[in-house]
């Protein structure tokens, strides 16, 4: 019996309309665990690296984790992975909800689809029976609304759904996954899925998952769950109340933005509004919250209240989480928050992401009032910032004029639409949107996690190290004191040592060494999480979080019977990190594309980030252009990568 | 007849307080496997969560008594303009739906508020509902000493109350005769 895991893959042709339940080598389970790790596995061994995101050779894989659907609090993700057409490099993009328990109750652990499907379909798994369906009379339904519709028709009410709305079906680039509260929204795999004619899938499961050691993991379990009922509301001191708590950014709970509207920028990421913030406002945004939020909802098997139902009056009702809220009405510079809510509902229906769609509709109008794109452009435009911007998304959903360019993002639109528009997509990493941020002094610790970050997205990288020195003494030896999630008591003395100001501050303290470790670290707990499906809300993300290096070998020996300590964890999670590396260097991935946006920080120090880069490409054994050697590849058991790059002349044969 | 003291245990259910995770029903299908938490099987559970987020529909269901058959009637409740199923708020194992029975048999499911040697402080889904949507209490309640009645007279009444007591006690005589 397999444990934990279900054993088995769903293996969908859509060219051939074909379906086989596929049984999975549990040798794979021990090098790579699951999820994210699978994913990658999968992804080297089947998709030649010359292959094009929108080819029917491009897999589009649908993961659970190894711990989803088992009794532990939060383990829940959906992984999906694929090609992505924006930074054509390996795209993954995770979400929560329920599908992925509802996956591993009805008895397979991924769905794995390739070919085209020449019709527009879904696929309904119902446990051991599944089809392909016709799905014609979705075509340009929302993907909110295809949730509910496809229940319906299928007289499910207990299915769970992911679709994709019109902006997949028309492969813009940044066309998302919706699945109720949750999406998958990054790197454009909602266009993929629409490229393969898939409009959703709909999954109903009623099946076991077995434990091997139950009575241990159930202990597990419980430990976690009261260390969540006191951490939760034990807010760590200095740090911003959205993420000082648990879960992702508490954002549908506080109404205070002060801090995102202050420091996050306006427009194309480029106005900061430093006194933005008054009572009035406060007053304002925080009724509107309040009328429009009907609940605080969680995920599968979790008690944190990231996300919420939000109803406003006039629209369909829809579910929301964390940024999203402000990505729009800052994007559009307006200052009321109602219309942030407005417009995420019609973006949630059509499917789109909330941080790179926003982006590129800011981006359009600067490009214009630059007088690189025209009026013609925007023949038929309004001319407030609320109108506009819903002019803007209907163009770019449907992929009409000027919103034909831009559907591809900032990047490739500028790059198409030339004229110097090349300067106006300035906040990206590796072809992708970031988070609007621009501040004064180099972070050497974020500098790293923007350059080497395979997710290509801050908040998927960062975590459980704070994001800024305490101001006092007091305050750091209070932090560290409980702070059990430390791997070792050097990570105490950093953060001791840690002055905002002087010898030991930003940006030469923590030190080069000490940067390596702390990234290290913390993109380590990332993909732990991505393999598990453990949501990084209650690991990686926040501080303290009830999951860590030194629990986790637990969960995992105890629900899979394999056993696994700290030291193998740390083994099996640099061998998925190096193997991801691996996949995008073949990709073309190398170092000349590792750099934060320009204008981040405006004191940079390339010396030091020179250091940095090296230093870091060296811990994480990979050579001077970040391409993994073959003394590390062998190391981690992966000699079979090695040769490959050898083949193909990326490392030398020596 | 006299007075007897029962122990009633209730599970306070607070809808507006339901996250809608489900853990209640995680909890509940691994703590009743066999052996104790080896599997967990939402399909499985003794109580089931009817959520219906874009109406704002959370109301977990605890599984009661089985029925063979399945109301004749339905009826709509609308509370503060939500609108209920009348089968939202049933606790039988019915015909009329999945809920609270076994996947694999069909056998219908009760709960049984984690009965346990040693006893369950409170059953499992209060004490993993950690918002407190599900709580627990015991009261006290008086009830009149109930005199158990022989199944035999249960059956005999009511063949009694069908057919009349001078027809019985014919069919019962002539019965008697045979033997």
């Amino acid at each position: 019996m397999r444990y934990a895991e279900t054993g088995f893959n769903l293996e969908i042709d859509l060219t051939r309309g074909n379906i086989e339940r596929v049984e999975t080598d549990p040798r794979l389970t021990e090098l790579h665990l699951g999820g994210l790790g699978t994913n990658t596995k999968l992804l080297w061994d089947r998709v030649p690296p010359e292959t094009e995101p929108f080819s029917p050779d491009n897999l589009l894989i649908f993961s659970t984790g190894l711990l989803v659907g088992t009794p532990a609090t939060g383990a829940n993700r959906t992984i999906v992975t694929t090609y992505s057409p924006q930074t054509l490099l390996m795209g993954y993009s995770m979400m929560g909800g329920f599908l992925a328990p509802e996956l591993k109750y009805a008895g397979y652990d991924k769905v794995i689809f390739r070919g085209k499907s020449p019709n527009l379909v879904y696929l309904w798994i119902n446990n051991d029976k599944v089809e392909i369906r016709d799905a014609s009379h979705l075509h340009g339904k929302g993907a909110v609304e295809t949730q509910e519709l496809i229940r319906q028709e299928l007289k499910e009410p207990n299915a769970q759904v992911a679709a994709i709305g019109l902006a997949g079906e028309n492969r813009v680039y940044m066309a998302s996954i919706e699945q109720g509260r949750s999406s998958a929204s990054r790197l454009g795999i909602g266009a993929v899925m629409g490229d393969k004619g898939i409009k959703a899938i709909a999954v109903r499961g009623t099946k076991d998952i077995n434990l091997a050691r139950p009575a241990e993991f159930i202990k597990l379990c419980n430990d976690v769950l009261q260390y969540i009922k006191v951490r939760a509301p034990k807010l760590v001191p200095e740090v911003m109340p959205i993420l000082a708590g648990l879960g992702s950014p508490q954002e549908m709970l506080h109404a205070d933005e002060k801090w995102h509207t202050e420091n996050f920028m306006w427009g194309n990421a480029r106005t900061r509004r430093k006194d933005f913030w008054n009572k009035e406002i406060e007053e304002k945004w925080k009724e509107t919250l309040e009328t429009v939020r009907t609940r605080l909802i969680s995920c599968y098997n979790c008690p944190i209240k990231c996300g919420a139902i939000i109803s406003v009056p006039g629209i369909s009702t829809y579910m929301m989480k964390c940024f999203s809220k402000l990505t729009y009405t800052m994007a559009a510079f307006v200052d009321d928050l109602d219309f942030g809510f407005r417009i995420a509902q019609r973006a949630a229906e059509y499917g789109v992401d909330g941080f790179s769609m926003p982006q590129a509709m800011a981006f359009g109008f600067e490009l214009k009032e630059a007088g690189i794109l025209t009026d013609a452009d925007f023949a038929g435009c309004p001319s407030d910032n609320e109108g506009k911007f819903y002019w803007l998304l209907d163009r770019i959903v449907r992929r009409e004029g000027i919103g034909d360019v831009l559907a591809n993002g900032t990047y490739w639109a500028a790059k198409q639409i030339g004229k110097g528009a090349e300067a106006y997509a300035h906040n990206n990493i590796k072809k992708h949107e970031q988070l609007p941020l621009k501040l004064g002094m180099l972070n050497p610790i974020y500098f790293l996690m923007y350059c080497t970050g395979e997710k290509t997205n801050i908040t998927q990288i960062e975590g459980n190290f704070p994001q800024a020195p305490f101001s006092t003494m007091e305050l750091r030896e209070e932090f560290v004191k409980d702070w059990v999630q430390a791997p070792n008591d050097k990570f105490k003395q950093y953060v001791l040592d840690w002055e905002p100001r002087g010898e030991r501050s930003m940006p030469f303290y923590p030190t080069v060494e000490a940067c390596c470790e702390i990234v290290d670290w913390q993109e380590k707990m990332h993909y732990i999480d991505d393999a598990l499906g453990v949501c990084a809300g209650l690991s990686s993300f926040p501080l303290k979080p009830p999951y860590h290096i030194h629990n986790f070998p637990a969960f995992i020996s105890s629900a899979t019977g394999i056993d696994i300590d700290e030291a193998g964890l740390t083994q099996i999670t640099k061998r998925n990190r190096t193997l991801l590396r691996a996949v995008n260097v073949r990709r073309g991935l190398r170092r000349a594309d590792e750099k934060p946006p320009e204008d981040h920080w405006k004191k940079r120090f390339p010396e030091l980030e020179e250091k940095l880069l090296d230093a870091y490409y060296k811990f994480k054994g990979w050579n001077k252009d970040g391409i993994p050697t073959k003394e590390s590849l062998h190391e981690l058991g992966m000699d079979y990568v090695a040769e490959d790059f050898e083949q193909r002349g990326i490392i030398k044969n020596e | 007849m006299s007075k007897v003291k029962k122990k009633v245990k209730v599970i306070k259910i607070d809808v507006d307080k339901c996250n809608g995770c489900r853990a209640c029903e995680v909890v509940c299908s691994a703590f009743h496997a066999k052996p104790q938490y080896s599997s967990n099987n939402p399909a499985r559970s003794r109580i089931r969560l009817i959520r219906e987020p874009l109406k704002d529909v959370y109301l977990p269901v605890y599984a009661g008594e089985y029925t063979k058959a399945e109301c004749s009637g339905r009826d709509k409740y609308v509370i503060d303009g939500k609108e209920y199923d009348e089968c939202d708020f049933c606790r039988a194992s019915c015909p009329s739906r999945d809920f609270f029975k076994e996947p694999d048999s069909g056998l219908p499911l009760k709960c049984d508020m984690c009965e346990d040697d040693p006893p369950q402080e409170k059953p499992l889904c209060v004490q993993w509902c950690i918002n407190d949507a599900l709580t627990y209490e015991e009261r006290e309640e008086e009830v009149e000493e109930e005199v158990k009645v022989e199944d035999v007279e249960i059956g005999l009444e009511s063949m009694v109350d069908k057919y009349g007591l001078q027809k019985v006690m014919d069919t019962v005589a002539r019965m008697a005769k045979k033997d």
